[in-house]
């Protein structure tokens, strides 16, 4: 057995503190007010404030048109979020399902084409997308917003890889045991994946969840404004001599904390669950 | 219950010069328990998917029952496999393991659960019912395999090498039991091995299979007394059999200068390849001599390892014999197994083959 080691354990805490301390901080400082953040900086100790900020962040009707609440902020991302997440699932184990299962002609060229796709993120094609989306009249919609970044390479391949570690054999046995390829998808692959659809979920919602660019070109329209557009808007009213609201831009920085953490602690258990189960 | 009728079949495989399998003809009588054995690389499992669907047939014809089953599906072909790695689906408990080829037939429920009840009751597998294979050892993953074949009652059982991924101990214990198995259910079964002793113990009759051929095909004892060709003589039986060069000079077969027979019919003239089991040479006052080159010791017997002017040679001796330097041996002549040197097929001597045991070509 391994003896407690102090100096591990300095390192461990070290570590943590640093990562969690800026975290801290901006939960802090949301709680104070915004003059108090003006004069006084970053706080480290909580304030009297938080409740109300809180609230009039989520409740608040802002913007130009005042429509857009900070509720209404996190709603939109979390239908992008988990439209990416999913739809990218999906979309990806579709794909690689037929990649590694049918024989078709051409299926490694198009599986490298879908691979180098990697090499072309969104802002390399996000002109052409935006026309497409423009000439279909889907700005300023969900679907417009999810649909184009909806093929995922990164997911493919991480799919096409895992299903080639199936073994041949069971594929074999379903057929026997006469599945056809939707009831093997749906009875063996499906059950089979989910330390890796939880993998790929956690990346892909929080990626959808942290859309910046995209968002911003394809809507104008207040109603589909993500969290990370409140944010910045929130810092670009100087207006005056008005004091920029820094509480507020720490709040809604902590709820746009929120949902990914809470999807990677729940789809960790999952997938390190899933890690330590199988043996093979 | 069926027939498997094999009729020259060959498989190329795209893109491949030679054919893998070439020009097979078997004829398998149901309730038989047929045993496919052959080093690797020869064709032996190719043949066995071919019959269960999962390889295209090139050439020929695969007929299960009196049914061609060349396109039909492996789901419909009533016949079930059992995989060298078990293939067992990972997330579903032993029950359902067994149980989905059913459920996936639309087998009513209550008759699953009966015939997955009778299965788990022949092959012990009730109290690991509701387990994962994850959670089984490899013996009882390999007992839920077969038990997944055996719920199907199908016409066939396809065996691709199921014992390879068990210890010693565990093999020999498992292949008693597909053996009871077998016997019970009389289900036609068509078993590959590259394990010989394996072969030998469980078939009623034996396919040797060398480069996509059939060498020979007979019951295990008649393979192992009258092997056809020099391939099947040193494949079968542990140690293999002793192949010498030899010559026939007119009535006499000699080694070297030593005649180990003499008789008016011999078979084949000039040289020849000679083969003699180890268990067929016995030390005697005169005979041939014998430089003894080292020794196995396997505790009921003893292998010898030796020389026979300048030819190696393993005999099996009796271990409380002392052991000497230099033996002379001598062995029964109708023991001598005569090869051709160029095609490797087997001389009979004239007169042996005419009043002797009719022997499949």
């Amino acid at each position: 057995m391994n003896r407690i080691r102090p100096l591990d354990h300095l390192i461990l805490i070290l570590g943590t503190l640093f990562m969690v301390m800026p975290v801290v901080v901006a939960i802090m400082t949301s709680t104070h007010t915004a003059v108090e953040i003006h004069t006084g900086g970053l706080q480290i100790l909580p304030g009297n404030d938080g409740y109300d900020t809180y609230q009039t962040v989520l409740t608040r009707q802002g913007g130009f048109t005042g429509q857009v609440t900070g509720a209404r902020m996190v709603m939109n991302s979390l239908i992008l979020g988990l439209g990416f997440a999913i739809g990218k699932i999906v979309l990806s184990m579709a794909a690689a399902y037929a990649l590694v299962y049918f024989r078709f002609r051409f299926a490694t060229l198009m599986f490298w084409v879908i691979f180098t796709t990697l090499l072309l993120p969104l802002e390399v094609r996000i002109m052409p997308s935006y026309q497409v989306m423009s000439q279909l009249g889907l700005l300023n919609s969900y679907t417009g917003l999810i649909l184009p970044l909806l093929a995922s390479a990164t997911g493919t391949f991480y799919f096409r890889q895992f299903f080639k570690s199936i073994p041949d054999e069971l594929l074999e046995a379903a057929r026997i045991d006469g599945a056809g390829p939707v009831k093997f998808f749906i009875d063996v692959i499906l059950p089979l994946s989910k330390t890796m659809m939880a993998a790929i979920f956690i990346i892909m919602f929080v990626y959808g969840w942290n859309q910046y660019l995209w968002p911003m070109l394809m809507t104008t329209d207040e109603r589909f404004f993500t969290l990370m557009r409140g944010i910045k808007q929130i810092l670009q009213v100087w207006v005056g001599s008005q004091i920029p609201d820094y509480n507020e831009a720490f709040a809604l920085a902590v709820l746009a904390l929120l949902p990914p953490v809470l999807v990677v602690v729940v789809f960790q258990r999952w997938f390190i669950k899933g890690l330590t189960e199988s043996d093979k | 219950m069926a027939a498997i009728t094999i009729t020259n079949v060959s498989k190329t495989y795209p893109g491949a010069a030679a054919p893998s399998i070439s020009d097979i003809n078997l004829t398998i009588q149901d309730g038989e328990f047929i045993v496919l054995v052959g080093p690797s690389g020869c064709g032996k499992s190719t043949l066995l998917r071919m019959v269960a669907g999962l390889e295209e047939i090139t050439v020929g014809e695969v007929k299960i029952g009196d049914r061609v089953v060349n396109n039909v599906d492996p789901a419909d072909r009533d016949i079930a496999m059992v995989f060298q790695n078990y293939a067992l689906y990972p997330h579903m408990s032993v029950r359902e393991n067994m149980a989905y080829g059913l459920k996936n037939r639309k087998t009513p429920k209550a008759e699953i659960e009966a015939r997955v009840a009778e299965a788990a009751r022949m092959l012990e597998l009730g109290p690991y019912l509701d387990r994962k294979p994850r959670a089984l050892s490899g013996g009882q993953r390999q007992r839920v395999a077969m038990g997944r074949a055996v719920v199907r009652q199908p016409a066939a059982f396809l065996f691709d090498e199921p014992l390879s991924n068990l210890d010693a101990k565990l093999r020999v214990s498992m292949r008693g039991e597909i053996r009871r198995l077998q016997k019970r259910l009389a289900t036609t079964s068509l078993y590959v091995t590259h394990d010989q002793l394996e072969a030998m113990t469980l078939a009623d009759r034996l396919v040797v299979l060398n480069a996509g051929r059939i060498e020979q095909v007979g019951a295990p004892l008649e393979i192992y007394h009258r092997p056809a060709t020099t391939f099947v003589a040193s494949f079968i039986g542990a140690p293999a059999m002793n192949l010498l060069d030899a010559e026939v000079d007119g009535s006499r077969l000699r080694i070297g200068s030593h005649v180990i027979d003499a008789r008016r019919n011999m078979a084949g003239q000039g040289a020849i390849t000679l083969g003699i089991r180890a268990e067929d040479l016995h030390p005697s006052a005169t005979g041939l001599p014998f430089k003894v080159d080292f020794v196995e010791e396997l505790g009921a017997q003893r292998l010898v390892h030796g020389l026979i002017d300048g030819q190696a040679l393993v005999l099996i001796l009796d271990p409380h014999l002392p052991l000497q330097d230099e033996l002379r041996l001598s062995v029964n002549s109708d023991k001598l197994h005569l090869f051709d040197i160029l095609s490797g097929r087997r001389l009979e001597h004239p007169q042996t083959a005419a009043n002797g045991i009719p022997v499949p070509a």
